[in-house]
C-alpha cells in the first residue's frame, strides 16, 4: 500500500450526545495515516466515508439501556445499511453497546458483576486476526489497551456463545483477569462477514507513545491499539 | 387520559447485579427474611383518551422493540392501569 492510497481512505467517527472518545478515535485514525471525518448523530449522510467508528462514552446518559436510544439516531440507519453492505464498522465500549442494540452484533452488555466502574490497563488476547479491524495483529498476540466501563459485562445465551466460538467470531478475550464478569471472558466479537467488530476496551487510547499504557518500552509508551486503525486502512486499500 | 403500565425484568438466567447489591444491603437494616432481590423497570405510558385495544397493542410493540432488550430482559406486564383497580389501590395505599 502507498501513503497516497492511505490518505484517500476516509474513516467516519460518529458523535452522539454524550459521546466522550470521538476526538481520540479521530486522532487514532490520523496517526494510522487515514483521514478522519466527523459524523453527527442527527445527520443520516455518511459523507462518503469508507469505514465508521462508533466511539465510547455515555450516549444519551445510558438512559433506558446503554446504547438503546442511540440505535434510533438518523445516522445509525445509514451505518446499519452500510455495515450490511460490507463497510467496516468498529464499536468501542459504548459503540459496542450500540452495535448490539442495533442487532449488528449478538448479545448485550449488563452492569459489571462487581458493580464498580473499572478503569485499568487491560491485556487482551487477539483470537481472530482476520477481521477488517485486526489484520495487522497475529492470532494469539497479547495486546494492552485501556479499559473503562460500568456496563461492560458481555452476556448472551449459551447457543449464541457456542455459535460465536464455533465460527471464530470471538475476536478478543480478557487475559489474566475478567474485569466485568463477561461470559467466557469475551472482550470483543465480530459479525459473520468480519467487517463489524465491537469490543469494550479502548484501542484508541493506545496509539501514541507518551500517551498510552505502560509497555516494555517504558511508562505510557504502549501503542498496541494502533493496529486496529492500520488494519482497517489496509483493508480499504486492498478492497 | 389513559395510562398503560409496562414492566420489564432481567431474564432469570441473567445475573442481576443491582438486585444483588440490594439484597446485600437489606440485612444491614434488619430485613433478614429476603433471600433474593431482582430489580426491574416500570414504564407508565400516557395517552389522550381511553386505553383501547389498539393502544395496548402499540404499547406491547413498544415494549418489545424499545423498552426492553430481549437478549437480557423479559416484558412481564403490559396493562391499562386505570382499569386495573387492584394496582391503583395499591399505589394509592403506598403513597
Amino acid at each position: 500500500m502507498t501513503a497516497s492510497a492511505l490518505a484517500t481512505a476516509k474513516v467516519g467517527v460518529v458523535t452522539f450526545p454524550g459521546t466522550l472518545d470521538d476526538r481520540d478515535a479521530a486522532r487514532a485514525v490520523r496517526l494510522a495515516g487515514g483521514e478522519a471525518v466527523s459524523l453527527w448523530h442527527a445527520d443520516a449522510d455518511l459523507h462518503g466515508v469508507d469505514a465508521v467508528v462508533l466511539p465510547g462514552g455515555f450516549s444519551y446518559g445510558d438512559y433506558l439501556r446503554a446504547g438503546a436510544i442511540s440505535r434510533f439516531a438518523p445516522v445509525m440507519e445509514s451505518v446499519v445499511d452500510a455495515a450490511k453492505g460490507g463497510m467496516p464498522v468498529l464499536g468501542i465500549c459504548n459503540g459496542f453497546q450500540i452495535l448490539t442494540e442495533a442487532h449488528l452484533l449478538p448479545g448485550s452488555m449488563v452492569k459489571n458483576d462487581h458493580l464498580h466502574f473499572v478503569c485499568r490497563e487491560q491485556v487482551l488476547v487477539v483470537e481472530n486476526a482476520d477481521t477488517a479491524w485486526t489484520r495487522d495483529y497475529a492470532a494469539g498476540q497479547r495486546i494492552t489497551v485501556p479499559l473503562k466501563n460500568q456496563d461492560g459485562q458481555f452476556v448472551a445465551d449459551d447457543r449464541t456463545l457456542d455459535e460465536l466460538e464455533a465460527e471464530g467470531r470471538v475476536v478478543f478475550r480478557y487475559e489474566g483477569w475478567n474485569p466485568n464478569g463477561s461470559r467466557r471472558g469475551i472482550a470483543g466479537i465480530t459479525n459473520a462477514a468480519g467487517n463489524v467488530v465491537g469490543l469494550m476496551p479502548h484501542p484508541e487510547h493506545a496509539v501514541e507513545a507518551g500517551f498510552g499504557p505502560a509497555s516494555e518500552a517504558g511508562p505510557r509508551a504502549g501503542t498496541d491499539g494502533l493496529g486496529f486503525f492500520t488494519s482497517v486502512l489496509g483493508s480499504l486499500v486492498r478492497a | 387520559m389513559g395510562r398503560v403500565v409496562v414492566e420489564v425484568m432481567p431474564k432469570p438466567e441473567i445475573l442481576d447485579p443491582q438486585g444483588k447489591a440490594v439484597v446485600g444491603a437489606l440485612p444491614r437494616l434488619g430485613f433478614t427474611q429476603f433471600t433474593s432481590v431482582r430489580q426491574g423497570k416500570r414504564f407508565e405510558l400516557e395517552v389522550d383518551g381511553e386505553v383501547t385495544p389498539e393502544v395496548l397493542a402499540a404499547a406491547e410493540q413498544a415494549a418489545v422493540t424499545l423498552l426492553s432488550n430481549p437478549v437480557i430482559e423479559d416484558v412481564v406486564r403490559v396493562a391499562d392501569i386505570e382499569a386495573d383497580a387492584a394496582a391503583t389501590v395499591t399505589s394509592q395505599g403506598l403513597a
